[in-house]
């Protein structure tokens, strides 16, 4: 916990241009997500609209909002799921724009999914082999003659996917299939496999869903290290508040697809439109 | 080496054991002159199959596309391996069998994996079955075409016509329209066979367990998670797909070298269907059940000759009682328990794929 903390109290906030949250340290970089007006349509439905968001090089954000708000949508626009319908996603500064889901991966973005997407019937230790694949390679060849070179980077593979598996203390699981492990456990291999792709930005969506409080509060330690051991940036989706204000330092409230608030977790959370939006309104006398 | 390693080691040292230890076992059968004449003559055939379902089990089982036109590519194969080893011949009066058969073999996967490729790249862009239909589409043009195709050689040259007068009166015709592939010089032998099945192994079951044969099915298990960890999914089916068509051509050069004459009717849609049973009756990503059921599937309709007309009654009888015993738990239970020394080799397998109360 005290590790957490310690983020939040070294690290203000600037005001907002341009719409940014970005943490002083990153001010002077360039950001690792910049989006411009992003929107999507599907049918006559504005699913998110006018989505701008700076995320800098090693800040933890949040994005919260109630159910159907779009936080999940804005994940597959950044990711190129989905094509948006108005607007830009930089990477970098890199813009997406004609990019598919493979070429945003190789900007260094990487995800987890609201609803597990696991390799179900690999083990684990492939599983996040599959997250080393552009990291640590060969070709085909090399693979069906055994060359020396597979050999070799085959034991780079096992040896970095047990290193990224001891993030969470999975090693003793490596060779259990990824399908039967228990719910957090997936989660937890879900943050790995996104983490062995050596992602920029990475993006979590609900990681603490299914988690009971002592995992949760695990977790919040876990992602803080993640970021200061790896220096990327985090973009998390959650609806445990607990870990949303102990571990981000900007917090973005998404509401009917459109962005309400932004802020640290104290203004966030004395912001009236926010409590609107969860609580819905005070009657007035 | 993990134990995730060691299962896979010791399924594909059990596979290379059966493979090679049926070959040694039917040489010496054949040198004492023990084995029976009708037995001796599907050797090759039995290969060659053995060759389709472990190819198609490729681009079925492990990048999980349905392909219906198997039958094509081996088809393509059959006649290029006719016709590269007539024009062999005739060019350079190659006497060499082995050679020649060699040569044939390599050109008709060759051939195979370029039209593979061609129908690969419209077709792996898009998702759904579109892949089973334009195969099946394939199979039928592939089968049509050949049916009015003359090919003919002369003086080291190769003459292609749709029409036969076309071609030169001195020709030594390879292939005659809906003749086929005719005056076949059978130059296909069990150990090329054999050794045909070990190359396919080989490449096969070292893909599958390779980065590139991680990605084929980290791409059929789950699409999108596979393209957000950068794994292009286009790419990796058309990588299966075509390993898949050059080696079904390669086994088409076998099959079509072992006999005189390759007729197109001998490739037609119930053929690839006829792979697609050994493939699913082996069981999806099991190479060793694609080899068993191949082998198995190809002598028995030879076996029931007796039954005369009601021998694919019976056959069909066998492949649903093949299909209750293996998928139902119980009867596999006792079924394993009678084997249970081989069980404990099995036994990491088993367990993995659910099959078995401990």
């Amino acid at each position: 916990m005290s590790q957490v903390r310690r983020h939040r109290s070294d690290t203000k906030m600037v005001p907002v241009p341009s719409h940014s949250i970005v943490p002083e340290r990153d001010v002077n970089e360039i950001p690792v997500l910049e989006t411009r007006h992003l929107g999507i349509t599907f049918g006559g439905l504005k699913a998110v609209e006018d989505f701008n968001l700076t995320i800098g090089r090693t800040e933890i954000a949040g994005l919260i909002g109630p159910n159907g708000a779009g936080k999940t949508t804005v994940f597959n626009l950044l990711t190129k799921v989905y094509e948006p319908t108005t607007g830009a996603v930089l990477i970098n500064g890199q813009d997406l724009h004609g990019m598919n889901i493979v070429q945003a991966s190789h900007l260094g973005i990487a995800r987890t999914f609201q609803n597990i997407r696991l390799f179900d019937k690999m083990t684990v230790e492939d599983n996040v082999r599959i997250g080393l694949h552009n990291q640590i390679r060969y070709d085909m060849l090399t693979g069906i003659l055994r060359l020396p070179r597979y050999w070799k980077q085959e034991k780079r593979q096992h040896e970095r996917a047990l290193e990224l598996l001891d993030l969470f203390h999975m090693q003793n699981l490596a060779d259990e299939e990824a399908g039967s492990l228990p719910y957090g456990a997936q989660r937890r291999l879900e943050i790995i496999r996104a983490l062995a792709t050596e992602p920029k930005l990475l993006l979590l969506d609900e990681p603490a869903a299914g988690m009971n409080p002592r995992e949760t509060e695990e977790l919040m330690e876990t992602i803080a290290r993640i970021r200061d051991e790896f220096q990327i940036a985090i973009l998390l989706i959650e609806h445990d508040m607990s870990l949303v204000m102990g571990v981000c330092e900007g917090i973005c409230v998404l509401n009917f697809g459109r962005i309400i608030a932004k802020g640290t977790a104290d203004e966030i959370q004395a912001n009236p439109a926010v409590i609107e939006a969860y609580l819905g309104k005070r009657k007035e006398g | 080496m993990t134990k995730a390693k060691k299962k896979h080691l010791i399924y594909n040292l059990v596979i290379f054991a059966l493979v090679i230890g049926a070959y040694v076992l039917l040489q010496n059968m054949i040198a004492a002159k023990t084995i029976t004449r009708s037995l001796k003559g599907q050797l090759i055939p039995i290969c060659a199959w053995i060759i389709m379902a472990v190819s198609l089990n490729l681009v079925i089982g492990f990048s999980g596309e349905l392909s219906l036109g198997h039958a094509g590519f081996m088809s393509v194969g059959a006649y290029t391996g006719a016709v590269i080893s007539g024009w062999l011949l005739n060019a350079f009066a190659m006497e060499n069998t082995g050679l020649r058969l060699a040569i044939a073999i390599l050109a008709a996967g060759l051939i195979a994996g370029i039209i593979g490729l061609l129908i690969g790249i419209p077709v792996l862009r898009l998702r759904g079955d579109y892949l089973a239909i334009v195969t099946l589409a394939f199979g039928e043009i592939i089968r049509n075409l050949v049916n009015v195709l003359y090919i003919g050689t002369a003086n080291g040259k190769l003459y292609f016509s749709f029409l036969s007068k076309d071609l030169p009166a001195d020709v030594t015709i390879l292939v005659d329209g809906a003749k086929g592939a005719v005056k076949i010089k059978p130059i296909s032998t069990f150990t090329a066979g054999f050794i045909l099945v070990m190359i396919t192994l080989i490449v096969v079951l070292n893909l599958v367990n390779s980065r590139t044969g991680r990605a084929i099915q980290a791409t059929r298990d789950n699409r999108i998670a596979a393209e957000s960890m950068g794994i292009s999914v286009t790419r990796h089916k058309m990588i299966a797909f075509v390993t898949g068509a050059v080696l079904a051509g390669m086994a088409g050069a076998l099959y079509g070298l072992n006999a005189s004459t390759v007729i197109p009717t001998q490739f037609t849609f119930n053929q690839s269907i006829n792979v697609l049973v050994f493939v699913v009756l082996g069981g999806l990503g099991n190479v060793l059940g694609s080899i068993i059921s191949a082998t198995f599937l190809t002598i028995l309709p030879e076996l029931l000759r007796e039954f005369a007309d009601y021998r694919m009654l019976v056959y069909a009888v066998v492949l649903i009682l093949v299909m209750i015993f293996t998928n139902n738990p119980v009867i596999r239970s006792v079924f394993m328990r009678m084997f249970s020394p081989v069980r404990r080799l099995f036994r990491g397998r088993e367990s993995q794929q659910g099959g078995e109360a401990a």
